[in-house]
């Protein structure tokens, strides 16, 4: 194995941990409650049938073994904090310390959904402002904080959009949806009640207006479209998709998941876009926490604003803050209260501390990144679509496959590097699903680009000279691969006594 | 200059010369002239990270910290160890991405794998996933699994389920060809048994309830689970108060629990993010939502964890996927899994008998001032309180003391005039208690 060529890591030891339940035993605990100061109750009396005599399997443990085996359990992560984490159209950026901080006031961490909303004028305001600024962000003219993900925030559009079709007497029947789209679009689809039609990339990556135009009818409700798309490419014809969606009545939706690319360079509302969501988990830097939790707001153009799910953030002439329950056209409810107000919290305190020319560097070295890469990586790997990229590069493994390595395999091969891989075979669009997606964010120095090109380009030559080494990476993380087929095949779900 | 960005002007003029760039506008050349944005965002300026914390101390100035609270219904009050706060702060666990690359996701992975192994443990179910947006969002991603598995469309829901769970089933269902029924309560607060059984028809994929339901009242599962599989139809429960699982027994009979698990250590924070869980039996486990962790071995035979059963997911069956979720609450479930370890066995019974007591006291305190509702069946920690005055008079009087009285019920179920829901946790004490109750009918 070729470690020399290593430059940013090496092996340290890292802790061994089993499961909590192996720690646990009958006597120990890790909580003290305050002693009761109201008379103690008879709880099986008081419940009958209802009663629970015992908790089985859960876990007896001291604080300090709590302390020791989560935090021994966080060592065998890899962290965006540990270095680069280029996978594409995830936009992993730097999560700012203050937001966490802002997040956990007493005040907003502890403000209870229900309590009484002259009792949560900060909370109103936060939404009122954070909406602002989105608003503004976009180009858009009427916005919802509640849906709690980017696929919850796709199919709080697509109810929109059935809504306004609706009261103009069709909800319509299709919705179109680009090949290269993220798999939440045709799922998000079909929960809403339409059939997806997929729509073929043209040999630019770009959606073909030609073939638009031909598929456009008055059965298509609209278009999902991400822009820059998932190979990072701008759609330069985005306004005449606009319009030909336009002229047949359907709307034009627009997946933000890559909105990194855009914020204070152009803005969708003036594209032609009618709606779309926001992953504040991604271009506003709320932490990804290892899944979630994100936030998904959409933001529309004025004529979606009475389909809008309730409630809604309103001025009271009084001038304090409140929400609108009374909407009859609303499509509804899509979540509990008011959606994940703790990342809004976080989104908001992101977009202040940046401040408009913040905002735009961001876009700037988010474009600047990816291009450095693919300029310094283009003679190795081949760029299979030649349109110019913005905030992420794909390359395909077509020169690596000739001697059996597939992205998969160099995505492994790159955590012995010191590096998270780029997303693998995302898009399906590119060829034997051969893609390497990366998005290297605005958050890498020129020194972690530096390294990270050096690990690819060592790779490309370990591709030629020694391609097992590749085969049978990692070879340095704590476990080597793991056997993916016989989870599935019999899953073991839980620990069992 | 922006601090957050790690560049230097020195940095940026070579990049661009190596990418053979003359300004950085040539690399967004290609966005159409016509809407390039050419001047500033009309929003703040940068502020400093003093500025920035204290504008969230000015709005949290403006929101209620200090006041003692009886509000419940959905989202719930309970001590936070410092021990969650502490762990999910570190960058490993709160900056890492999903766990899709397992070799170095263990910590990520492992924890699931633990917080699924605890939801099992305390719901009676056998699989659990790596979690929901919340309770109000598994309530429908359970139906839609019902619909699958019983390869039928309706749903019965009980009128007793918290109404937002209800307002965003309807908005889910709406373009599914779900028609939704919804069962009334009888005078105890608990579903309507004489109703349930005409509801059920062979159209239904299950029956939904919750328990401890919006009421504080705790349902009988087995009863109505009986009813439901006899019409061939699934029980659903979901459960808003998950402490309650510490006494209150678990939900076996049910074929699916939609679980909140905010309780566990997650903060109210405004109402959310929080952290729902679908649990099933074992047979259902391939027509479940969302992620799931399960335990492999890698080459050389150590036991590891990985993301599985993925082609139940929108990554790889698109439109044909069991749900269109993709980020999920992991940082929020990982809270919940430390805080059920810290409790523990023993530890969540006694918190759970501390709520009941606190519940208990103030039931017959506030029983003494008007009337407590639903009597005749088994509580947890809420009840519901029918009043003389106008709740919204009686909150009034309460919030000059700095007590949040309990959530008028009126808004969302008119028929009981004047009642409110109150809920009392570890963190009520005596005082407050006594104080709220004399403040209701001074």
């Amino acid at each position: 194995m070729s470690a020399g060529k290593i430059r940013k890591v090496r092996p340290h030891p890292s802790q061994n941990e089993g499961l909590i339940f192996e720690k646990s035993s009958p006597g120990k605990a890790g909580y003290k409650l305050p002693p009761l100061d109201v008379p103690q109750v008879d709880a099986a009396r008081l419940l009958g049938d209802s009663y629970r005599p015992d908790l089985g399997a859960m876990p007896e443990v001291s604080e300090f073994e709590i302390i020791r085996h989560y935090t021994r359990l966080s060592t065998w992560n890899y962290a965006i904090d540990l270095g680069m984490y280029p996978l594409g159209s995830c936009t992993m950026k730097y999560n700012a310390r203050v937001n966490e901080v802002v997040a956990r006031i007493n005040g907003l961490a502890d403000a209870h959904p229900y309590q009484p909303e002259r009792l949560s004028q900060g909370a109103l305001q936060i939404l009122k402002t954070l909406s602002d600024y989105l608003l503004e962000i976009t180009g858009m003219e009427t916005i919802t904080l509640q849906p709690a993900a980017g696929a919850h925030g796709e199919m709080t559009g697509l109810l929109l959009i059935r809504a306004y079709l609706a009261s103009k007497g069709n909800p319509r029947k299709k919705i179109l949806i680009p090949d290269s789209a993220h798999g939440t679009n045709p799922a998000t689809a079909a929960m809403c009640g339409y059939q997806v039609e997929n729509l073929k990339s043209n040999s630019q990556g770009m959606v073909d207006p030609a073939a638009l135009a031909a598929q456009m009818t008055e059965d298509v409700a609209g278009m999902m479209l991400t822009n820059p798309n998932t190979l990072g490419i701008f759609e330069e014809e985005i306004h005449k998709i606009a319009d030909i969606l336009h002229e047949k009545g359907g709307l034009l939706y627009m997946d933000g998941a890559n909105m990194n690319a855009l914020v204070g360079k152009t803005r969708p509302g003036d594209f032609g876009v009618d709606l779309m969501h926001l992953n504040l988990h991604k271009t506003f830097s709320t932490p990804h926490g290892g899944g979630g939790p994100g936030s998904g707001p959409v933001a529309c153009k004025k004529f979606m604003e009475p389909f809008l799910p309730i409630p809604v953030v309103m001025a009271r002439p009084d001038g304090s803050l409140g929400f609108d329950y009374d909407r009859p056209r609303s499509i509804g409810r899509v979540k509990m209260f008011y959606g994940n107000f703790g990342m809004h919290v976080r989104a908001l305190a992101y977009i202040m501390a940046n401040g408009y020319d913040g905002l735009r560097q961001t876009t700037e070295d988010a474009v600047l990144n990816a291009n450095y890469i693919r300029k310094k990586l283009e003679d190795v790997y081949e760029v299979p679509y030649p349109t110019p990229s913005m905030h992420e590069v794909i390359f395909s493994h077509r020169l690596q496959s000739r001697q059996g390595v597939k992205t998969g395999d160099i995505a492994k091969r790159l955590i012995d590097y010191g590096f998270h891989p780029y997303t693998t075979s995302f898009p399906l669009t590119v060829a034997d699903h051969g893609a390497m997606m990366i998005e290297p964010t605005e958050s890498e120095p020129k020194e972690e680009l530096d390294l990270f090109i050096d690990a690819m380009r060592a790779i490309a030559e370990e591709a030629q000279t020694e391609p097992q080494t590749i085969l049978n990476a990692p070879h340095t993380t704590r476990l080597s691969r793991l056997d993916e087929v016989t989870a599935a095949r019999k899953p073991i779900l839980r620990w069992k006594p | 200059m922006m601090r957050y960005l790690p560049k230097s002007p020195a940095d940026r003029e070579q990049m661009l010369r190596e990418i053979g760039a003359a300004s950085i506008d040539e690399l967004f050349s290609h966005i159409p002239a016509e809407y390039r944005l050419n001047r500033d965002l009309k929003i703040t300026r940068q502020l400093a990270e003093s500025e920035v914390v204290e504008y969230f101390q000015q709005r949290a100035a403006e929101n209620t910290a200090g006041y003692a609270s009886f509000l419940g219904a959905g989202a719930y009050r309970h001590y936070r160890p410092v021990v969650v706060d502490s762990l999910i702060s570190r960058g490993e666990f709160f900056t890492a991405y999903t766990p899709y690359q397992a070799e170095i996701s263990q910590g990520t992975l492992q924890a699931i794998f633990e917080f699924q192994t605890m939801i099992c443990e305390l719901t009676g179910m056998e699989v659990a996933n790596a979690s929901m947006y919340d309770a109000s969002t598994a309530v429908p991603e359970a139906v839609m699994m019902a619909a699958r598995i019983t390869g039928r469309s309706g749903a019965v829901i009980a009128r007793s389920v918290h109404p937002e769970y209800r307002e965003v089933l309807a908005t889910y269902s709406q373009h599914q060809g779900m028609p939704v029924t919804t069962i009334p309560f009888k005078e105890d607060g608990r579903v309507d048994m004489t109703a349930l059984a005409p509801s059920i028809n062979e159209h239904t994929a299950c029956v939904v309830v919750q328990s401890p339901n919006f009421f504080g009242t705790i349902e009988e599962i087995a009863a109505i689970a009986e009813v439901a599989h006899q019409k061939g139809a699934l029980l659903v429960v979901a459960i808003a108060e998950a402490v309650s699982l510490g006494i209150v027994k678990p939900p076996a009979e049910a074929d699916i629990v939609a679980l909140e698990a905010q309780s566990f250590g997650v903060p109210l924070g405004f109402g959310g993010p929080y952290a729902g869980v679908i649990a099933t039996r074992e047979r259902f486990v391939r027509q479940m939502p969302g992620r799931l962790v399960g335990q492999t071995t890698d080459r050389s035979g150590e036991r590891g964890f990985v993301l599985t059963l993925a082609t139940r997911e929108q990554h790889i069956k698109r439109e044909k996927a069991t749900s269109n979720i993709c980020t999920n609450q992991a940082l929020a479930a990982t809270m919940a899994t430390i805080f059920m370890t810290i409790y523990g066995r023993e530890g969540l019974k006694e918190l759970a008998k501390q709520n009941l007591a606190k519940a208990t006291y103030a039931a017959a305190q506030f029983d003494k001032k008007g009337r407590v509702l639903f009597s005749g069946a088994p509580r947890f920690n809420e009840f519901v309180l029918q009043t003389r005055d106008d709740p919204y008079a009686i909150n009034a009087r309460l919030l000059e003391k700095r007590i949040i009285g309990g959530f008028p019920l009126r808004k969302f179920y008119p028929e009981l005039g004047n009642a409110s829901l109150w809920c009392s946790t570890e963190m009520t004490t005596r005082e407050q208690i006594d104080v709220a109750a004399e403040a209701v009918q001074p």
